[in-house]
């Protein structure tokens, strides 16, 4: 068995008395597309923000290509960023900067580019996700949720990464635009060859995009497969959740009545 | 009984807990200002917004100063035969004085606020995550800028600070006290000395500092939505305020003693 691109071991993160993360393993071997499904405030967007270095955790690992890059920063950290491109849920456009500069901003960044060079580039990414060359000088303010996540991930896979980070990519999405992304995140995944990790609570996202899925519950990896086997899985939590039923062993945190 | 010696240890922890924080926050900013990649246009930007567009405020601030200061001395001076001293009085008060802590007063209101505004919507809308996945030091990005252009301004525009105080009182004391022109701005260079400027001057670079690293402290560490941005908001201009106050004494028992 090869190397996996991205793997977490007994990863744990607690936020005082909360204890958030509690004990996640995961592998995702190259190319592969996981989605991470779990409730909200099940620890999946910490966990995210962990393997990227924005938190760093309190116990455990966190292994690309097999490297130990847990503990990493400042020039180390800025390096393996580049690898990364990572989809925020709000898209998280700089809205001091025009559509062109924010899709350029890593290749300017990182990649060192010309400015207008760069602006051709931002450009043809801008196609790639179904949006014209008029869209390239307008400010991010002035466009539709859908545009701006779309825009978003122009953003992430213009610099080429390895692997792509997607939070939440269709959560506020009506059903249509939802799907438009859907097929972008497949398309762009597969352009690049890249191995993607996503988070979402959006079952039909999460059946179209992965080619496995985990459940995330309660801090833990309570069960991971390939996507089809999802509705076998004879799991409780992951029946309950995959059928959206508030009754059964997950228990919302509700005030009782 | 417990319960308030709880509360008095609890508010004195969270006290050390926050000047902890902003001591580190200074810290990783002055780090960052020796470090590349410098961002000279986000600066070039920085400096035109902190410092051009506070020169209104600035101006107009200085002016009404100097001539209230005029009128004052005048009014003070009168009881006991001195009014010739208010040309002195009022150049030595707005260099020294009035025009670095009035004005830096003024344009912490103004900066530290908008500062703490653009860089705490900028941490809830998870721009500044977004700026580290893009290989980009917040830091040298954002803070850098900022805290540059507001040292570089702020010393420039206590200087014009300067010269229109001195117009206030000049104009107050011509047109309404019956001073002589020529002998007012005699009076005004005869007893004024280099430090005076130079002192007022090094005050405005150190309050320059103080209010951007307050608005980029209070933004940058932002939590809770559009609440947490306008919480920033006020606690960047209160601290910032305070801080330079607090700075103006040391600076002034320490350094300008002469």
């Amino acid at each position: 068995m090869s190397t996996p691109k991205l793997a977490l071991e007994g990863l744990c993160k607690s936020f005082g008395d909360k204890v958030v993360l509690d004990g996640v393993d995961l592998s995702i071997a190259p190319g592969e597309s996981l989605v991470v499904i779990g409730g909200s405030g099940s620890g999946k967007s910490v966990m995210l923000k962990c393997i990227l270095g924005l938190m760093i955790a309190d116990q455990g690992k966190v292994l690309i290509d097999g490297q130990d890059v847990t503990r990493l920063g400042g020039r180390a950290r800025e390096k393996l960023m580049r690898r990364f491109g990572m989809l925020f849920q709000g898209g998280a456009l700089f809205d001091s900067l025009p559509v062109w500069e924010n899709v350029a901003f890593g290749l300017i960044r990182s990649r060192k580019m010309k400015r207008a060079y760069a602006r051709e580039v931002a450009v043809e990414t801008l196609a790639k996700v179904g949006l014209g060359a008029d869209v390239a000088s307008l400010s991010p303010s002035e466009l539709s949720g859908g545009m701006q996540k779309r825009v978003s991930l122009a953003r992430s896979i213009a610099t080429k990464p390895e692997i792509m980070f997607f939070d939440e990519p269709t959560t506020g999405l009506d059903p249509i635009m939802a799907d438009v992304i859907n097929e972008l995140i497949i398309s762009s995944v597969k352009d690049l060859g890249a191995t993607a990790l996503s988070i979402t609570h959006d079952m039909a996202s999460a059946r179209k995009i992965a080619d496995r899925v985990a459940m995330l519950y309660k801090g833990r990896i309570v069960w991971c497969g390939p996507v089809e086997d999802i509705d076998k899985s004879g799991n409780p939590l992951v029946e309950q959740f995959i059928h959206g039923r508030a009754d059964g062993p997950i228990k919302m945190e509700l005030k009782r009545a | 009984m417990l319960n308030v010696l709880a509360m008095i240890g609890r508010g004195t922890l969270n006290t050390l807990g926050a000047i902890g924080a902003m001591f580190i926050f200074t810290l990783q900013s002055l780090l960052a200002c020796l470090r590349p990649p410098f961002f000279v246009g986000l600066t070039a930007l920085q400096f035109v917004r902190i410092g051009y567009f506070s020169l209104p405020v600035v101006g107009l601030t200085a002016f009404f100063t100097g001539a209230v200061l005029a009128l004052q001395i005048y009014i003070g001076g009168s009881r006991f035969n001195a009014e010739s001293i208010v040309p002195t009085i009022v150049v030595l008060g707005i260099t020294r004085e009035l025009a670095p802590v009035i004005g830096g007063l003024m344009v912490a209101g103004r900066v530290a606020a908008a500062i703490a505004a653009e860089v705490g919507t900028m941490r809830v809308t998870e721009q500044i995550d977004a700026l580290k996945t893009l290989s980009t030091n917040p830091f040298n990005y954002l803070v850098v800028p900022r805290l540059i252009a507001s040292v570089i301004a702020l010393p420039l525009l206590v200087l014009i600070g300067d010269i229109i105080g001195i117009m206030g009182g000049y104009t107050v004391s011509t047109q309404s006290l019956g001073f002589n022109a020529t002998t007012y701005i005699k009076k005004t260079w005869d007893f004024m000395e280099t430090q005076d400027v130079t002192s007022g001057l090094w005050k405005a670079a150190v309050f320059g500092f103080i209010i951007a690293l307050q608005g980029c402290y209070f933004g940058y560490s932002s939590r809770g939505g559009a609440q947490g941005v306008g919480a920033a908001t006020t606690n960047a201009v209160v601290s910032a305020s305070i801080l330079i106050l607090a700075a103006n004494y040391i600076m002034t028992s320490f350094l300008f003693k002469t």
